[in-house]
């Protein structure tokens, strides 16, 4: 609420600044929580989290599709088993870690993915989250 | 003792570049500047083809064809966020970072045992964490830190890190350093040292103080007590309040509308206004200047700026924009080709450091909250000023921009499955 003191510059003075409520307090308020935050499940590290596009269909069998968001975080260790973004002369590709350090696809329908003579690999990062929309 | 760390990123926006397109390791890498005008960054491969600092990109253009050097323009979305998470792996290592500049951090180690092998861990994780090289200079001063790290920087055989708390080291190489790689050493400096025949960063440091006060400033004598190893200089953690605000861009083409001018003139003082609110302060005075190509002799020059005192400390973009509007009415002339326009907020304040007898619209401030969440939230530019966005045609040019993989979703990089 304000009240106008009229001069020659008029300005305006709060009177009271809080909102007063009659009524019943809710009986929730001592059980208020935080609603839950999805970044924080997905990104629990923000300086080395990243996320990938999609292209393609060679890891279906592991519920990666084509379109799908890809939360990547470079902290982890790969291991076997793993789902990676893995760098093969220079492309960059998603690939499902095997023991022996070995990549593969996860497509069954696919021939089986074997890696150029000589290829050079790097693994950019471990794959933590598949964000898949479901309403078309 | 007290151990500083300087920590900065190799080749930093080159660097970014290559974190999204493996590929192009070991192929030579350029950055422009804004509008395309000359190299701000190379990767090593560009330096050994003998591609300078600040060329101007058209005299190297063909250099670069012939070379497949991978040419960017300027992506600073990109390069501020790889900037912010490096700063994040820092506070792994020390609770006090101080932010020097987009690509280096001053980082306080006092206290860590065995810095050398310290300064590898946070180049490993770093590099991890973020893909971007580093290198690691440390000292028991500022200066000496930023001076080992231009060591560790220049000579392979450190990987990456040179650790100047260690005496011997520090004794081996001050004879070999130049004064004008000293940080705080300045040109003028440098020439009137070297007339006296002090040279190389250990002359500095033997030359007596009473000598020093002669020839420099308080600010050379603090970086002579700084290389002897005496701590003048503090670790800056907490940002200072920044003086002044200023927003300035060289055209992709030139302006001769007064309409083009105010868009923008408009756009530059929105970005500002963003600025002052992001850092909770307000602006006291408003520059605008405008000047056409002061290179080219053949077309009509004029330079003009203007500074105008604001009724009250605003940081609320409307406001900004009329007054910007009212003074470019009055600096616009017909018949020149404007290449390049900026606007600087100054006097910059605490925000509720009104006039009493002024009566500030108190929809302002949630007005303009509004406004910057809604722009957080649906991205830049979702709701702007209307007279910033008739065309744009002004817009810096920047055609070969790397998407913002890492602030976009419509930029992500992609990964073939």
């Amino acid at each position: 609420m304000r009240a106008k003191i009229l001069a020659s510059n008029p300005i305006e003075l709060p009177i009271a600044g809080t909102k007063v409520c009659a009524g019943f307090p809710s009986p929730a308020d001592d059980y208020l929580e935080d609603p839950i935050d999805l970044y924080r499940l997905l990104v629990p590290r923000k300086a080395c989290t990243y996320l990938w596009r999609v292209e393609g269909h060679s890891m279906i069998d592991v519920g990666i599709y084509n379109g799908d968001i890809l939360v990547v975080d470079r902290s982890v260790s790969p291991r076997p088993g793993h789902v990676v973004i893995a760098i093969v002369n220079g492309e960059k590709s998603i690939k499902l870690l095997k023991h022996g350090m070995r990549l593969s696809f996860a497509n069954k329908t696919m021939t089986h993915f074997t890696l150029p003579e000589e290829a050079e690999v790097t693994i950019w990062g471990v794959v933590t989250w598949n964000l898949h929309r479901h309403l078309p | 003792m007290s151990a500083f760390a300087l920590v900065d990123g190799n080749s930093f926006y080159c660097s970014c570049e290559r974190v999204f397109e493996p590929s192009l390791e070991r192929r030579p890498v350029i950055v422009l500047s804004n509008n395309d005008g000359c190299t701000i960054s190379r990767s090593e491969e560009a330096k050994a083809l003998g591609i300078k600092m600040a060329s101007p990109y058209f005299k190297i253009k063909n250099l670069c064809r012939q070379n497949n050097v991978a040419v960017f323009s300027s992506n600073y979305a990109l390069y501020g966020d790889m900037s912010r998470r490096m700063n994040e792996v820092y506070h792994l290592f020390t609770p006090e970072v101080e932010v020097y500049s987009i690509d280096e951090s001053f980082l306080n180690l006092t206290g860590a045992t065995d810095l050398p092998n310290y300064g590898q861990k946070i180049r490993s994780t770093v590099t991890q964490w973020t893909g971007i090289p580093t290198c690691v200079g440390i000292g028991p001063t500022k200066t000496l830190a930023k001076l080992a790290n231009n060591v560790a920087k220049k000579n392979p055989q450190f990987n990456g890190v040179c650790d100047f708390t260690n005496k011997n080291l520090l004794e081996n190489f001050l004879p070999l350093i130049q004064i004008s790689d000293i940080w705080g050493i300045g040109r003028a400096s440098a020439k009137k040292l070297s007339q006296l025949g002090i040279e190389t960063a250990a002359q500095l440091r033997d030359t007596p103080t009473k000598r020093i006060r002669d020839i420099m400033t308080v600010i050379g004598e603090r970086t002579v007590a700084e290389l002897r190893g005496t701590q003048c200089i503090d670790l800056e953690s907490v940002a200072p309040t920044p003086k002044g605000c200023a927003v300035t861009r060289s055209f992709g083409r030139p302006i001769t509308t007064k309409s083009e001018m105010i868009e923008a003139l408009t756009h530059y003082v929105t970005r500002a206004g963003e600025k002052l609110r992001s850092n909770r302060v307000a602006a006291g005075a408003i520059d605008v200047f405008m000047h056409t190509n002061p290179y080219n002799k053949n077309v009509p020059y004029r330079n003009v700026g203007k500074t105008v005192r604001l009724a009250a400390p605003t940081s609320d973009t409307l406001i900004l924009v009329k007054y910007v509007t009212a003074m470019c009415e009055v600096l616009w002339r017909d018949g020149y080709k404007f290449t390049k326009a900026g606007i600087v907020l100054t006097e910059l304040g605490p925000p509720q450091q009104t006039d009493l007898l002024i009566r500030n619209d108190p929809r302002s401030d949630r007005l303009m909250q509004a406004l910057d969440s809604v722009n957080a939230r649906f991205g830049k530019e979702t709701i702007s000023i209307a007279s910033a966005n008739i065309g744009q045609k002004w817009k810096p040019l920047s055609g070969l921009r790397s998407p913002n993989y890492t602030t976009d979703l419509k930029g992500l990089p992609i990964a073939r499955a």
